[in-house]
């Protein structure tokens, strides 16, 4: 028998309920209010009383109202049939609900229960099986996506039957299996799993090492992310954070790329949705949206639905994992995340942490990108969620809870800088700061130098400590005066102006700058570090910026032109003749 | 919701300064209730234990107060007999006309569903450059002015709303100054457009808590107006920082426990859930809206202008230029978010290039003045910079500019002949080929 509550007491999302039976600390349960059912988690429990947070508004909710729990946790459905679909945090269709404006109480299913897929079995009868091994296979735009024993399962199976290769559904049954004990467990393509549990179904999970290219030369080539790995991008408001995550999000050389829009603003949402189908994915000319996977928790909807929706992104990514695939997982942001576990703490009178963000948000938030990760599956394949965070810290100061906590876990960090973003040096990613601890795996290394070539990193390292040594020069002319330091000086700083311009900045709404390939960046450091190396002569320090700037101009005009084009070779004969001018 | 099951309380248990409780029982969360009289909302319901926000304040309230229960949320009747008319915070007329008949609908209704959206694509002329140029608006947009209380802004906000072709404007004033309610109300009837502007106003003289109800009231009828009759709508709403001093007050009185600047844990979503109402419908209809948000000493790192600029879609700064005299919109920390979405698409397509060379060499020029100021010797192209900063200023930047964007464009080419070299400018080079004048 379900258990059933009482509402005793509101507090805006916050419901306090009476029960008369077991509940389960984060069960889901549905009041009843005015011909709605509000759907809410248990987040507390005192006795017989019950603290939920609802999803949805509770304007004119009553005490008296009953409640009905549900037995099982926040979960999602998984199967064919998610990729290009708009979810709300609690994986509702958005396109299936009615009205313009969102219904209090309307929940949608995620899935399609009549489209047909063509499915092609990948055992046969008499074979044996464990949790998340690959039944057989469906094809969902251009996607060979698995069909998988259902993860819930423990222990080894036999396949009983499978269907042929054929139409079908996905409710209906595609293999039979039968446990040790001779019972027969029926399986469709349908997956079940709660949201804030870890889909752990892979045999091990090695440090990643593989590039995910993402045509922004600031991350490729200066602090790379790679396949499995996890970043973060904290910025102070306007300094580029959405343009930045878009340039990944279209860029990216993944499978599937999910976007978790959190507590942020629907028009960004609809910039997704209105752009993804027109744009054409780099790496296999498909369109962008065939592998996208938006869930909206926008800032005006539910804030308890907010915290889900990270949750939920996650969840989708980890099954396409299973798959084999290579998932990219964005969330913006995971401040207005945390600010929505800051609103809950608060309502439910917990003592506070720092800045009023409940005490555990630091391992809530390890927990959670620990979840990210490059994979072994039992077959052997490997698969990776790579996940890249935003964070929108408080009045763009990086000494918050949030931005600290997250710079503990998360292995890249893109600082956006305000002084950078107001000089429009996009995108407006310090260069100093900024890093990427994959550089210093060994294994990154052995990688990249197969990639490119054993030479790359070198470079990468010297175009680093140039890019500082600029800065110091830069403050020491700020000090003493153009006069006051060696002309020489005026000479490094203007090259690693140079390298700031070709490598650092990027134009994201030019057609050809917004996406740099591998092959190109290669030549932008050969380009940077050829000059870098050249012994220049000048007689005074205006000749050196005189001369910078028309190389600078001529290197700009290039990053506009196609890659390897007459033009493009045009700017660079330009380049090799000013580089001659001046050359000792 | 029948009159017959109104209950009467008369035995209120706890008062402070914004609230009261008493013990009731069949009470709805968020409902309306009166307290001798005074408009009160549902805050907190702990088994029979009813917390009452009091909108007017608890002043004088007795502990036999009578307190009955309405039933319902806060309403407002919405049709087209508000054109027009001026109203406090409760919805009710303050200009001596009569009653608005219509649909009563409850305020603070449902979020738009975000697949409904249809992406903001058209541009919001205002003649002023700053904003035009370099921050060009877009209908469905969000953003506020971040000002000190002594710039200009109201003027700014006054002139835009006229320029801009709205077919209906709707102010929400927060605890405005009596004298900057007439001085709306002038400008606006002097403009001969005070059929097309709807006002809900919470003076000063009013009591802070009502404010609370103002952007909800003002951006229902918007959307009366932008879904029912498929009109642009603009919300203008000042001052956003009277509003969020409201909503802190009424959490301390609740024993919340602050966050950031004494401002509650949820102002994010709070002021979310305000500015989220701005949208583009695929119907045509649309609501824009402009708010004000004052700074105390240009501190953006306040709780309420962080979370606002994390909110808008950009933000819109003044600033006195003392080398020319005026207030300009400062072009370093204005930015409009939805601005790609029409320049180079509405506008000319140079529009993008031009805006960022401009704004690139008025950062030089500041950098120049850091380097004259510290006592060092300009070079020539300091000096150039400069110059270029002054006319820019003047001409473009200033607020009492008004001119189209292609004239924009076209003043700014001439300036880049008149003081730089192509190569300095870091423009494409169809642009360059296309528009550069040469002196």
């Amino acid at each position: 028998m379900a258990t059933k509550g009482t509402v005793s007491g509101v507090i805006a999302n916050m419901v306090t309920l009476t029960v008369d039976g077991p509940v389960a600390q984060n069960e889901i349960c549905f009041i009843l209010t005015g011909g709605d059912r509000l759907m809410a988690e248990v987040i507390k429990v005192i006795g017989a009383n019950v603290y939920v947070q609802v999803f949805e508004s509770t304007r004119g909710l009553k005490v008296g109202a009953e409640a009905e729990f549900t037995g099982h946790m926040l979960e999602v459905t998984l199967g064919p049939g998610m990729l290009s679909k708009n979810y709300d945090g609690l994986q509702n269709d958005l396109d299936k609900m009615e009205g313009v404006f969102l219904k209090r109480g309307q929940y949608t299913y995620p899935l399609d229960d009549e489209r047909v897929w063509h499915f092609e079995p990948m055992v046969k009868a008499g074979d044996e099986v464990g949790p998340s091994a690959w039944l057989g296979e469906v094809v969902e735009n251009f996607q060979p996506l698995k069909i998988m024993v259902p993860f819930q399962l423990t222990g080894t199976y036999k396949v009983k039957s499978i269907v042929p290769e054929g139409e079908y559904t996905i409710k209906q049954t595609v293999a039979v299996l039968t446990d040790k004990e001779g019972h027969d467990i029926e399986v469709n393509m349908i997956q079940k799993w709660p949201v804030k549990k870890a889909l752990t179904n892979y045999k091990l999970k090695p440090r990643p090492f593989k590039l995910l290219e993402t045509g922004v030369r600031v991350i490729d080539t200066c602090n790379p992310i790679v396949e499995g790995g996890t970043g973060f991008i904290p910025g102070p408001f306007g300094t580029g954070k959405t343009v930045l995550q878009h340039a990944i999000s279209k860029q990216a050389e993944a499978d599937i790329v999910i976007i978790a829009a959190c507590g942020e603003r629907a028009n960004e949402v609809v910039e997704i949705f209105t752009e993804f189908p027109e744009l054409v994915d780099p790496h296999t000319g498909r369109k962008l949206m065939e592998r996208t996977i938006i869930i909206a928790n926008t800032s005006n909807m539910p804030v308890a639905a907010r915290e889900a929706s990270v949750y939920t992104a996650m969840t989708i990514a980890e099954y396409y994992r299973s798959m084999g695939l290579r998932v990219l997982l964005m969330a913006d942001s995971t401040s207005r995340w945390a600010q929505a576990l800051r609103e809950m703490s608060n309502r439910m009178e917990e003592l506070p942490g720092p800045d009023a963000f409940p005490m555990d948000i630091s391992a809530i938030i390890s927990n959670f990108y620990g979840r990210a990760g490059y994979v072994e599956l039992n077959n052997g394949k490997s698969g990776s969620v790579t996940f890249i965070g935003t964070v929108s810290p408080a009045g763009g100061n990086l000494k918050e809870p949030v931005t600290e906590n997250t710079k503990k876990v998360a292995r890249c960090f893109y600082a956006l800088e305000q002084e950078r973003a107001d000089k429009k040096r996009y995108p407006a990613v310090n260069p100093i700061d900024s890093y990427s601890k994959y550089l210093e795996y060994p294994e990154f290394e052995e990688y990249i130098s197969k990639l490119i070539n054993k030479e790359w990193l070198g470079k990468v390292n010297e175009i680093k400590t140039r890019l500082q040594r600029g800065k110091e020069i830069a403050e020491q002319i700020n000090i003493l005066g153009d006069d006051g330091v060696p002309v020489d000086y005026h000479v490094i700083f203007w090259k690693s102006e140079f390298i700031d311009y070709v490598i650092y900045q990027q134009d994201a709404f030019d057609e050809v700058d917004a996406c740099c390939t591998i092959e190109r960046q290669e030549d932008c450091m050969n380009l940077v570090i050829k000059v870098c190396h050249t012994e220049f002569h000048f007689d005074n320090f205006l000749d050196v910026m005189d001369y910078f700037k028309r190389l600078i101009s001529v290197a700009k005009q290039m990053s506009y032109t196609e890659f390897k084009s007459e033009k493009f070779h045009e700017y660079r004969k330009q380049i090799e003749e000013l580089i001659k001018e001046k050359a000792v | 919701m029948s009159k017959a099951f109104q209950k009467v309380y008369t035995q209120i248990t706890q008062i402070t300064k914004a609230t009261c409780s008493l013990k009731a029982s069949g009470v709805g969360y968020d409902e309306l209730a009166t307290v001798n009289g005074k408009l009160a909302q549902v805050v907190k319901i702990m088994g029979n234990d009813v917390t009452l926000q009091v909108f007017e304040g608890t002043e004088g309230i007795p502990t036999n107060a009578e307190v009955v229960f309405m039933g319902h949320s806060p309403m407002l009747k919405v049709s087209e007999q508000l054109a027009g008319r001026f109203f406090n915070a409760f919805g009710q007329p303050i200009d001596g006309g009569p009653e608005i008949e219509g649909e009563e609908i409850a305020i603070g209704g449902p979020s738009v569903n975000p697949v409904r959206r249809k992406q903001p694509s058209e541009l919001i002329a205002t003649g002023i450059a700053g904003i035009d140029l370099n921050n060009t608006l877009v209908s469905g947009q969000k953003i506020p002015f971040f000002a000190d209380p002594d710039q200009p802004f109201n003027q700014v906000m006054a002139n835009v709303a006229l320029r801009a072709k709205a077919d209906k404007i709707i102010l929400g004033g927060m605890g405005m100054t009596n004298d900057d309610y007439l001085y709306f109300k002038n400008v606006f009837s002097n403009a001969g457009t005070l059929d097309r502007i709807i006002s809900f106003v919470n003076t000063t003289e009013n009591p802070p808590v009502e404010r609370l109800l103002i952007p909800d009231m003002a951006l229902t009828a918007a959307e009366y107006f932008a879904v029912e009759k498929n009109e642009t709508v603009l919300v203008l709403l000042t001052d956003m920082t009277s509003y969020a001093d409201a909503l802190s007050i009424v959490s301390n009185r609740m024993d919340q426990i602050p966050s950031k600047d004494s401002m509650p844990g949820s102002l994010y979503s709070d002021l979310a859930k305000i500015y989220e109402k701005a949208v583009q419908f695929p119907s045509g209809g649309s609501i824009t809206i402009i708010a004000v948000t004052t700074l105390s000493g240009g501190d953006i790192t306040h709780a309420v202008p962080d979370n606002t600029g994390y909110i808008t879609e950009g933000q819109l700064f003044l600033r006195r230029d003392s080398d020319i005299g005026k207030v300009i919109v400062d072009p370093f920390r204005s930015l409009s978010r939805l601005k790609q979405l029409v320049a180079g698409k509405k506008t000319r397509k140079d529009h993008s290039q031009v805006m960022n060379a401009a704004v690139r060499l008025y950062s030089d020029a500041a950098n120049a003045k850091t380097k004259m100021e510290n006592g060092f010797d300009l070079t020539n192209y300091d000096e150039r910079c400069l110059a270029f900063a002054k006319d820019y200023a003047n001409q473009l930047l200033a607020i009492d500019v008004n001119l189209d964007t292609t004239e924009m464009l076209d003043v700014t080419w001439g300036l880049f002949g008149k003081y730089f070299k192509q190569e300095e400018v870091n423009i494409k080079q169809e642009f360059l080929d296309k528009h550069w004048v040469s002196e």
